[in-house]
């Protein structure tokens, strides 16, 4: 009797574990830049060569980095959310991650433009200082310019819902 | 069984040497001084590619991960330390990034879980070895105590 109490117990905790375990994403690290200044880049304007952008645009309002690339088919899947997030009045800066000028053109056109600027990393030194590792990646980023939450992976409606809109709101009144 | 082993034979080179192409470029890799080097090469051996997750930066071609040695060579060239390097790496992509990551609260399960669990066996092995030797004893313990009473019986019954 005792040995079937013990052979259950057992049983329940490794299923416990795997349910645990095989339900996390192995993709999603955690990053060590939350709740540090954004990281210091410098990259060219995507539309206007001549401007450049830096973390210091990133001040003074709430804002959402989120890097992309014309060849990240994932990124297209979020596309949407991002164009509801910016005509709900949010600030998006885009980073366009080791692309080409025309094919990041190319893919605004067919889908909109949801940034209020864009910073081209042609060769992706901005994305190691950022530590992407995979596209799309979204950082939120507070008033005082610190990074407050990383999402790796296309965004969703459950993840905009019960995480970042929330958390926006916060941040946004304080 | 010649004309099978053969193109087989040749299959199995040209994976070995596929799998060699990494190290062959970093052949080529020019460095100051032959601790340069070693570091390099420690250095890409050590610290993982977080995109393929289970390959060193050394082992994939994944543009991330080239991307990254570039990284390590531009700086080991330029001086940097091991140290330097290291943290470099682990203040952009955690400790996810090192191959042997740093012994702290949030890794203490990583670094003791196997013992955990040869502790744990033990004490399952223990605790089963000692329940088969009780259970042992008993049936020895029965089987005499069963004889015992039977024979006084018997003479009991014998007596009268």
């Amino acid at each position: 009797m005792l040995r079937f109490a013990v052979i259950g117990v057992v049983f329940t905790l490794l299923i416990g574990l795997f349910w645990v375990g095989l339900g996390l994403n192995p993709r999603e690290l955690p990053s060590p830049l939350i709740g540090k200044s954004a990281p210091a880049f410098r990259v060219p304007e995507l539309f206007d060569a001549t401007r450049e952008l830096s973390q210091a645009d990133l001040k003074n309002k709430v804002t959402l980095v989120n890097v992309w690339a014309s060849w990240c088919s994932s990124c297209r899947s979020e596309h949407r959310h991002l164009l509801t997030l910016r005509r709900q009045g949010l600030r998006l800066v885009g980073l366009n991650y080791k692309d080409e000028r025309a094919a990041a053109f190319g893919y605004l056109n067919s889908g909109g433009n949801p940034y209020e600027a864009i910073g081209f990393d042609e060769s992706g030194a901005a994305g190691i200082e950022w530590g992407v590792y995979g596209t799309p990646e979204t950082f939120v980023i507070d008033r005082q310019g610190v990074v407050r939450y990383k999402h790796v992976g296309p965004l969703n409606e459950v993840v905009i819902r019960d995480t970042l809109l929330p958390l926006i709101a916060e941040l946004e009144r304080t | 069984m010649r004309r099978i082993v053969t193109p087989l034979l040749g299959a199995v080179v040209a994976l070995l040497m596929a799998g060699s192409a990494s190290a062959q470029n970093a052949a080529l890799l020019q460095f100051d001084s032959p601790e340069q080097e070693a570091l390099y090469q420690g250095l890409v051996r050590e610290l993982r590619c977080t995109v393929c997750q289970n390959q060193t930066l050394l082992d994939s071609n994944s543009s991330l991960a080239q991307d990254l040695r570039r990284k390590v060579y531009d700086q080991v060239r330029e001086g940097a330390s091991r140290e330097s390097l290291v943290d470099f790496m682990v203040s952009r992509y955690g400790d996810f990034v090192l191959y042997r990551p740093p012994l702290k609260t949030e890794t203490t399960l990583l670094w003791f879980g196997p013992l955990l669990f040869l502790v744990a066996g033990g004490l399952i092995l223990v605790l089963v070895l000692r329940q088969q030797r009780i259970r042992a004893a008993l049936s020895d313990l029965a089987s005499t105590e069963i004889e015992a009473p039977a024979t006084g019986k018997k003479r009991a019954r014998r007596k009268p």
